[in-house]
């Protein structure tokens, strides 16, 4: 039905969409539990805010599980290298998620202040350390990891964790932890009131206001700091996937020429910096839910803009640059990505009706005295 | 070329966070039936005890359930962190089922089970009982997906070898699907799973016969856990038998190994109930053999034989010869990918290519290797005999168990008589843990007997594994096992404190309006 180029291209779009699903609905579960131990004093007030997130966040990690599961199945070689190369920062990720569930499901099972501490801080682990290395993850991907590939396309990564921690990397986990928690505080000014919901409305705008701030002081990095990657030749866009076929040559600002030769991906930035700019003008509005609509938007357009600027790159390599894996030599057979999307067409909806759904019978605030009610049942 | 200790640290995390996963997971997919079949009953019958009971075990089903989502995670993440290799040779067939499960089961189980628990006073009746069942169907789902993937590890169909890309593509997606070797797992798999969640309930619900708590709720829970139970014990032993037959079809290595079975049986094939397997000398030093019945199980005749693993080897030897032909003509392809003799002589060959890459722990120089390295490849084809052939008598032993213990629990609560049944309550008590040991055992025999293959006859283990270091991999295994731990050892306090309190404690109004259990306090 489609070809291999267009499926391709299909496929690269739906990567963005469903990493940018993930941004936004694990996202604001990160960001509120990031918030967690700062915003709510009271163990009835964590209880609150817990709860607020404690019906969904489950069907919201769902988007991560699919991500990584579409990224094994779509471009195979990117999930190997990307989740192998970065290998300390995904253990380091799986654990502090791997925490999440018992913060959810055991804190308030016992009463033990301290045993409920513990949890609390456990949950604000789950929340910062993802959102953070999310960030540090994608600004490596922006400056080129180093890894090759032998003749057998076996991987070799020749960097380590330490190095992932620099500084632009910094800068764009921080880019992300701030956008998250602010996402997070504008989900709670939506599902609170009283005090928690005053504290996350200020939590809200100043970190919108920090995000717009270090997003575009991503911008300047991205344009006078670290170079980006060009293809020079090789490589058909409907060729077979083998990332040794093409020359690939390294520019400073390389990373903007796409705006340039594709003038439309310029949407990905205006919506970044403008749903940033409407968060702060909508939070304090009667109508927060349009704060959290437009905080969304902004974090589809902030993870779109990383992944639009490196077009057709999905993971550069530094030390080996033609062995970068892009778009159109890193991904799975026609026949894969024809029945992946085959499949994605038929479940999405299905599942965006559902978990529309869910949030329709969840909808309300959660208060103090909800939790009183319930406290047998609620976490 | 892989440093070894890399490999073995990847096996040992990939069992060690697999059988972590593999306690949680039959008890989810248990249990979330028996809430299903609970709040249908409550459905009908509209008596607010079937609501409370599917509470109750609600609440249970919760804490096992957030391990299962806590492990999961990991699963997920490791065929890219630990098996690189693997993820590029096999991903464009593995990752398939793997996404489409995420489309299918895990979104659809974990947005329903918030509900299930928040939304019993925010919808009618037949809605929640709806959410409920779609939590058991996710679950299940989410079964029969990850072991189409799995299965397909053990028989791989419809899937070629393209050299331009170096890796196996996918030929015939309804092969994948259709697999027989998959399907004859997944029934087994999850009726594995329902006897845990009926084994549970019982064992919990004879606890408070015991000490004459609950016991109008506990007998109720009784018949639905041992009608279920029974039904489920039955079907795992049959189809775990098709597990067998299937297993001879496609892995008769295996099934050999399993057997202790050196040379081939002529038809009828005996079973070897005991014996002591001798690897050294490729023979059993004792057994005690029952005529007739291995024909039967593995391949339903007695006038076929079953080889024996002397018989195989020789087979396997003359396929990584073939093997060889197929990497010599791969060598010439990647210098010159249009060379039409190459690519007949790949064609020709490509089934072998795999036994070939056995040859790489013997040499880098492949196309010239020895009679000696070839002899030893082809020996490498067995898997280690032993443990195999004991751990799968223990689960065929644990089975047949089973369904006694289901019996006479139906029994029991057919002719009303569990309350003088005191030895029988306590022996079900005790028998709780003993389906999660079946399920470990059965997970032993099937992943530990495909070796030395990762991809069974197309990619060895060895070379499966992500060039890692060995300090990163100590690292993330040790955490792995400290933070399991630990997790592990709350979830369990955290079960035993809430069966202790029991129902009472959640529902003290209705309860004590019940007039059975008045009369029993
Ligand atoms: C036969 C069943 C079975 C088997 C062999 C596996 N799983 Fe599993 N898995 C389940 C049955 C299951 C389940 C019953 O559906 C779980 C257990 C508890 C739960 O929450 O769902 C689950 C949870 C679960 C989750 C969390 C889902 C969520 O957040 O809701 C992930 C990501 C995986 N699994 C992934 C895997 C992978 C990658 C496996 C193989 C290597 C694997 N599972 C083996
Ligand atoms: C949860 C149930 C499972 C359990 C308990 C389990 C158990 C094991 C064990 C014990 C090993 C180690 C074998 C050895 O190294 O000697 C292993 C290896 C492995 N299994 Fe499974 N397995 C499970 C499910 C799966 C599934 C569903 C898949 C595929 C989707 C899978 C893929 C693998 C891989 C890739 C390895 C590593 C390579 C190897 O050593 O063979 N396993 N598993
Ligand atoms: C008479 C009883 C049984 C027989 C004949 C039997 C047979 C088998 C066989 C042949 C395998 C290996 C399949 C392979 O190599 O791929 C297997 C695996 C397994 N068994 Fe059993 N089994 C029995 C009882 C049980 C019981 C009681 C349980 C748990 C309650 C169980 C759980 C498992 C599991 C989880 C696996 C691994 C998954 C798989 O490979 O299907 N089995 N069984």
């Amino acid at each position: 039905m489609f070809n291999f180029e267009t499926l391709r291209l299909i496929w690269w779009f739906l990567l963005g969409f469903l990493l940018a699903g993930f941004a936004i609905f694990d996202g604001f579960d990160f960001g509120v539990a990031a918030l967690l131990p700062w915003i709510a004093r009271t163990d009835s007030e964590r209880r609150v805010v817990i709860n607020t997130i404690g019906p969904v966040w489950e069907g919201n990690q769902g988007w991560i599980i699919l991500g990584a599961g579409a990224i094994f199945a779509a471009f195979p070689p990117l999930y190997g290298a990307s989740f192998s190369g970065f290998y300390l920062a995904l253990i380091g990720l799986l654990f502090s998620m791997i925490l999440r569930p018992g913060g959810f499901k055991y804190r308030s099972k016992l009463q033990s202040p301290t045993w409920r501490s513990l949890w609390d801080h456990l949950l604000f682990v789950g929340g910062v350390v993802p959102a953070l290395l999310f960030g540090v993850a994608v600004g490596n991907v922006l400056e080129g990891a180093p890894f090759h590939f032998d003749e057998w396309h076996r991987l070799f990564y020749e960097g380590h964790f330490l190095s992932l921690l620099n500084p632009f990397a910094l800068l764009c986990g921080l880019v992300s932890v701030s956008m998250l928690v602010s996402h997070g505080a504008i989900y709670l000014v939506n599902k609170t009131d009283g005090v928690i919901n005053a504290r996350a409305k200020q939590i809200a705008s100043i970190g919108s206001l920090v995000t717009i701030v270090l997003f575009a002081l991503g911008g300047l990095w991205v344009a006078f700091g670290i170079q980006g990657y060009v293809v020079t030749g090789g490589g058909a866009w409907d060729g077979p996937s083998n990332p040794f076929t093409k020359t690939v040559a390294l520019h400073a600002g390389a990373w903007l020429t796409n705006y340039v030769t594709y003038p439309w991906m310029i949407l990905a930035p205006v919506l970044g910096f403008g749903g940033a700019v409407m968060t702060v003008r909508l939070v304090r509005s009667a109508r927060p839910m349009w704060a959290f609509i437009s905080s969304g938007s902004s974090i589809f357009g902030i993870v779109s803009t990383a992944g639009v600027s490196m077009f057709p790159f999905l993971m550069p390599s530094s030390s080996n640059p033609n062995q970068s894996l892009t778009v159109f030599d890193a991904s799975s057979s026609h026949d894969t990505l024809m029945i992946m999307l085959i499949s994605i067409a038929i479940f999405m909806p299905i599942i965006l009706l559902y978990t529309a759904w869910v949030f329709k019978v969840m909808r309300g605030t959660v208060s103090g005295q909800y939790i009183d009610e319930n406290s047998h049942s609620v976490y | 070329m892989m440093d070894i200790d890399v490999v073995s640290l990847a096996r040992l995390q990939f069992a060690a966070t697999a059988l972590y996963h593999f306690l949680f997971v039959p008890l989810t997919l248990g249990l979330s039936v028996i809430l299903g079949i609970m709040e249908t009953t409550y459905f009908i019958t509209k008596r607010p005890i079937w609501r409370d009971l599917t509470k109750f075990w609600g609440v249970l089903f919760g804490i096992n359930f957030a391990m299962g989502v806590a492990t999961g995670l990991t699963m997920e993440f490791q065929f890219g962190t630990n098996w690189a290799y693997y993820s590029h040779y096999v991903g464009d067939i593995f990752g398939a089922p793997l996404a489409i499960e995420g489309l299918m089961a895990f979104f659809l189980e974990a947005t329903f089970v918030g509900v299930f628990f928040f939304g019993w006073d925010r919808m009618s009746r037949g809605a929640h009982l709806f959410v409920t069942w779609m939590v058991a169907l996710g679950s299940n789902l989410s079964a029969l997906w990850i072991l189409i993937a799995n299965g397909w590890m053990q028989h791989p169909v419809g899937a070629t070898f393209n050299f331009e890309t170096m890796r196996m593509e996918v030929s015939n997606f309804y092969d994948v699907l259709f697999n027989p070797t998959a399907q004859a797992k997944f029934v087994h798999v999850i009726s594995a799973g329902y006897v845990t969640g009926s084994l549970f309930v019982l064992g919990v619900s004879a606890f408070y016969l015991l000490t004459r708590r609950n016991v109008d709720f506990a007998k109720r829970s009784i018949t639905v856990a041992a009608a279920f139970g029974l039904c489920a014990s039955l079907s795992v032993v049959v189809l775990g038998d098709e597990s067998g037959y299937t297993a001879e079809e496609n892995q008769r290595m295996k099934v050999a190994a399993v057997e202790g079975m050196w040379n081939t049986e002529p038809a009828p094939a005996g079973f070897n109930v005991v014996a002591i397997p001798d690897a050294q000398n490729h023979t059993n030093s004792f057994e005690v053999k029952i005529p007739w019945l291995l024909g039967l199980i593995a391949t339903r005749s007695v006038t076929e034989p079953v080889p024996g693993i002397n018989e195989l080897v020789a087979v396997n030897e003359q396929r990584v010869r073939d093997g060889i032909k197929a990497y010599a003509a791969l060598e010439v392809l990647r210098k010159d990918s249009t060379n039409p003799e190459a690519r007949a002589t790949l064609q020709q060959y490509q089934a072998g290519l795999g036994y070939a890459l056995l040859l790489s722990k013997y040499t880098k120089d492949i196309p010239n290797a020895t009679n000696e390295m070839i002899s030893k490849a082809a020996w490498d084809t067995v898997p280690d005999v032993l443990p195999l052939f004991w751990t799968f008598r223990f689960m065929v032993a644990l089975g047949i168990f089973f369904i006694g213990l289901f019996a006479v629990a139906f029994w029991l609560v057919v002719k009303k008589r569990l309350d003088g049944s005191r030895g029988f309550l306590r022996l079900a008590l005790f028998s709780i843990p003993l389906p999660w040991v079946s399920s470990e055992l059965g997970w032993f025999v099937a992943e530990y007997g495909r070796q030395p293959w990762c991809i069974d006859g197309i990619l060895p283990t060895r070379l499966g594994a992500s060039s890692l270091t060995t300090s990163d991999m100590w690292l993330s295994l040790g955490g792995f096992l400290i933070l399991y731990s630990t997790l592990l050892i709350v979830e369990l306090y955290l079960m035993v404190r809430t069966i202790r309190k029991g129902p009472e404690d959640y529902f003290k109004p209705h309860l004590a309006s019940t007039p059975a259990l008045a009369a029993a306090k």
